[in-house]
């Protein structure tokens, strides 16, 4: 497993190298000045050219490719344009926000993923099938910046249960794990637990129908096995592929929250990238998503060794 | 009773007087009577808090402003006449008679930082050279941009004693006085302690500074009315009253300010809603009805901007000839727009309007009259059958764009009955803004022959000059269409050598008529600035500025 999971590291080196190279060159290939966020447009030419200069973008752009991985194989993710501070303080604050707020989702989305799925293999075709079904079609389709929307304006806006806006109590810097900052983290989360819940019960529901199908459930039967004991074989089978869709799920909300996050302003990684994409901060946008990426390797490779202890027929390596 | 019990009484009395008293002011009941006035901005990060904001005006708003006092300051307690320059930390200023390059300031005399140091002509020098002098240890490449952009003449400052400052200038500009309003004045000292306290590791000066810019801008410290508290980044920055502001009429009313940065409109409109904020900026608009039916106040004054068309003068522009751009400006219905927009807007009829003392009397008057526009059209050689095409580019959204979209819509509407067909471009905000100083020639600019990009027109060089003149042609500045006319620019080059305030107002004035007459936007509208505020919140004044003044707000928590 230590061999397996030392590969796995190392063959995740070309791959954040790609994400960067990748991450890079679509920065500069987009449109747009990247000094945008320190010179007004009303800047003159001669204004423009010696910040360009100061901020080295007059090099080539592999050279400055080059200089930013070297820093950043050193730890360094260089300082945002837009407001000098570190990038690495910047994208580890948000990393946290994100992270609490994806696990919370993926949590909301597993529980009632699987029961939907659960519900839906077990009793195929029935009412309780179609009703599953169909909760898990909506948890897809639905635009969750809209959902979250109309949970402002009912849950905030109307009746004032929850607080629309923000990662915690106003002066207060620190996270902390009690209600007053809890109450903050309710509406986004249910918000995007949306998607991995439609997700997760398709899945789970696809995979308990196809193993209440196979030989081993029928031999259980005629063994005399009652419907709990089956109940748990089903589970353990459909596990793996469960936590699979699961780890995944972690980590397209890690980066894919944007909308949700702006419309709470959750100060997390979809905002940071919101904020770096629009004022063109090339260093906190390449920053972010390198981390991200990484996250979502390191994801990947929990998810793997997860796996492979839940059902050790799965051989890796 | 004994006179021994009476005394024993009165004694009692005033000890419970005294302790009720000692309780209150330490009690948390006392705490609570602090006021805190809880603000959204639209702004997407707390606007850069070392004395020269990002985030546009609005980061002068509120970083700017509230912190840290600039030499010359606008008037923002009225909200009846368009914004005038005032004394800020210089009390009186004047070009030299013998060297119109050369200004003297007087300073204002017992006035103090945050940090108990006193303001004086040095801290003026070492905040000039902050972005002019490359040697200097606290040089800011971060600032200059932010700076000098909107001060393109200053080439220096010099402490002539220690309440007296000579500044230079490239050109003799008599605007000057305008542009230093955005030069905010730091603590030197301060700034000091945290360049001091920069790991001995780093060697590299540049680096230093930069290291102590940033330090400096998690407390920093200016002269202004407010003082900062904290800042939590991306999501709070909390300013404390200054109870010893240098003018008495400026000590805030309220305690606290908490400013929370909040791009999206919808979340605004349902932070304010929910009672999480006190105060929000542009507001959703479809969210006015029902902010007035729950007692919310909304806040609304002309500023100095501008959303217009800006024409090309290119080879092949079908704005070339003039006919065509006055019978745009004559075929637009402003009023129906305004109404369109549920009245936030201004109907524009020029850069400037007529209480404006920079309006002037054009000739060309700008307003409705679809038959004289489609006079002008067919003189010009079109009609129904043969419309003249024109592309617009414009952007989906962005500051100050207002709603560029439905806007950009109606007048496609409204110039149709004019025999115009007009192509609406959309790109995005920042490769606007990017293609908007490279001009109509270059293939930024998709072909279009107009552009919309709304601007801030807060003085002569920024309303007029930047659009009009031949030396601002891309990609020095933004006269993106190539606009040129000798008289014009004869009249820049008086604006520029007016130095007495009357005549300053005077030629300025000559200009707009001028500029108005060869018509080279078409002028639709001047944003409002709209902003929604809790009844607690009293003593608001909006001002015709970018700029709000929070020290004169009161809050009832």
């Amino acid at each position: 497993m230590l061999a397996y999971t030392f590969r796995r590291l190392l063959l995740a080196t070309p791959i954040l190298l790609g994400v960067a190279l990748v991450c890079f060159m679509l920065v500069h290939l987009a449109p747009g000045d990247p000094l945008v966020s320190v010179m007004p447009p009303d800047a003159s030419e001669a204004l423009r050219e010696q910040l360009v200069k100061a901020y080295g973008f007059d090099k080539p752009l592999p050279v400055q490719f080059g200089l930013w991985l070297w820093h950043a194989l050193h730890g360094d993710l260089g300082m945002s344009i837009a407001s000098g501070r570190s990038v690495a303080s910047e994208v580890f604050n948000a990393v946290g926000y994100s992270l609490r707020l994806a696990v919370l989702a993926t949590v909301i989305g597993f529980m009632f993923g699987s029961l939907f799925g659960f519900v839906g293999g077990y009793f195929q075709g029935s009412w309780l099938d179609k009703l599953a079904s169909a909760c898990s079609a909506i948890g897809v389709s639905v635009p969750h910046y809209w959902l979250g929307m109309l949970m402002v304006i009912v849950f905030s806006s109307q009746l004032g249960w929850l607080p629309a806006t923000g990662g915690g109590p106003m002066g207060q810097s620190a996270w902390a794990w009690d209600w007053a900052h809890l109450q903050f983290m309710v509406l986004p989360a249910i918000t995007l637990s949306v998607i991995p819940t439609g997700i997760i019960a398709r899945t789970v529901r696809a995979q308990v129908a196809e193993i209440l199908a196979q030989e081993f459930i029928v031999g259980l039967r005629a063994k005399g096995l009652g419907e709990w004991g089956l109940f748990r074989h089903v589970v353990k089978n459909a596990a793996p592929t469960a936590m699979a869709v699961m780890g995944l799920q972690i980590g397209y909300l890690m980066g894919g929250s944007i909308l949700v996050e702006t419309v709470f302003a959750w100060p997390g990684t979809g905002l940071l990238l919101n904020s770096a994409i629009f004022q063109r901060d090339l260093p906190l946008l390449q920053g972010t998503i390198w981390v991200l990426a990484l996250f979502f390797v390191v994801l990947n490779l929990l998810v793997d060794i997860l796996q492979t202890l839940l059902d050790p027929r799965i051989k890796r390596g | 009773m004994t006179h021994a019990s009476v005394t024993c009484a009165r004694s009692f009395t005033r000890l419970a007087l005294a302790a009720s008293l000692a309780v209150a002011a330490f009690s948390p009941l006392a705490a609570e009577a602090e006021s805190t006035l809880r603000i959204a901005m639209t702004a997407a990060d707390i606007p850069l808090t070392h004395g020269q904001p990002d985030q546009g005006y609005e980061g002068n708003r509120f970083t700017g402003i509230t912190m840290f006092d600039s030499l010359v300051e606008w008037d923002l307690s009225q909200g009846e006449k368009p914004s005038t320059l005032v004394p800020g930390l210089a009390t009186e200023w004047a070009v030299k008679p013998d060297d119109h390059k050369t200004w003297v300031f007087k300073l204002r005399p017992g006035v103090t930082f945050h940090d108990g140091t006193a303001f004086n002509a040095d801290a003026v020098v070492w905040n000039v050279n902050k972005v002019l002098d490359k040697q200097a240890p606290q040089y800011a490449p971060g600032q200059i941009g932010l700076t000098l952009s909107r001060m393109p003449t200053l080439t220096g400052a010099r402490k002539i004693d220690d309440l007296t400052v000579e500044v230079t200038t490239s050109e003799p500009d008599a605007v000057l006085p305008y542009n230093l309003t955005n030069l905010f004045i730091a603590s030197p000292t301060a700034w000091q302690k945290d360049f001091a306290a920069v790991p001995a590791a780093v060697t590299d000066p540049a680096e230093r500074s930069k290291l102590a810019w940033t330090a400096f801008a998690s407390h920093s410290v200016g002269t202004g009315p407010f003082k900062m508290d904290r800042m939590v980044p991306r999501q709070e920055l909390v300013l404390d009253k200054n109870p010893g502001y240098w003018d008495p009429k400026r000590v805030p009313k309220v305690d606290h300010v908490v400013l929370i940065p909040l791009p999206e409109a919808n979340a605004r409109t349902a932070a304010l809603l929910s009672g999480q904020v006190d105060w929000i900026e542009a507001p959703a608009p479809d969210a006015m009805d029902q902010f007035k039916s729950k007692g919310f106040k909304i806040y609304a004054n002309g500023q100095p901007h501008l959303w217009p068309w800006q024409f090309s003068f290119a080879p092949g522009s079908p704005w070339l000839d003039k006919r065509v751009r006055q019978a745009a400006n004559l075929c637009l219905d402003r009023s129906e727009l305004k109404a369109y927009l549920g009245g936030y807007m201004q109907e524009a009829t020029g850069t400037y309007e007529k209480d404006s003392p920079w309006y002037g009397n054009p000739d060309f008057k700008i307003k409705y009259d679809p038959a004289a526009a489609q006079k002008l059209m067919a003189d010009a050689g079109f009609s129904k059958d043969h419309p003249i095409k024109v592309k617009v580019l414009t952007s989906a959204s962005g500051s100050g764009q207002m709603q560029p979209l439905p806007m950009n819509e109606y007048i496609q509407q409204s110039l149709k009955s004019c025999y115009f067909d007009v192509e609406i471009a959309v790109t995005e905000w920042n490769t606007l803004f990017s293609g908007w100083r490279l001009g109509a020639k270059d293939p930024a600019a998709q072909g279009a022959n107009a552009i919309n990009v709304s601007s801030a027109v807060m003085d002569p060089y920024f309303g007029m000059v930047r659009f009009a003149s031949e030396k601002a042609f891309p990609p020095v500045s933004n006269n993106w269409g190539y606009f040129k006319s000798p008289q014009v620019e004869q009249l820049i080059t008086a604006v520029r050598n007016a130095f007495d305030p009357k005549a300053l107002d005077e030629a300025a004035a000559k200009l707009h008529a001028a500029i108005v007459d060869e018509v080279p936007f078409l002028y639709v509208a001047h944003d409002v600035g709209p902003r929604a505020i809790s009844p607690k919140v009293t003593g608001v004044v909006q001002p015709q500025s970018w700029f709000i003044d929070l020290a004169l707000v009161s809050k009832q928590d």
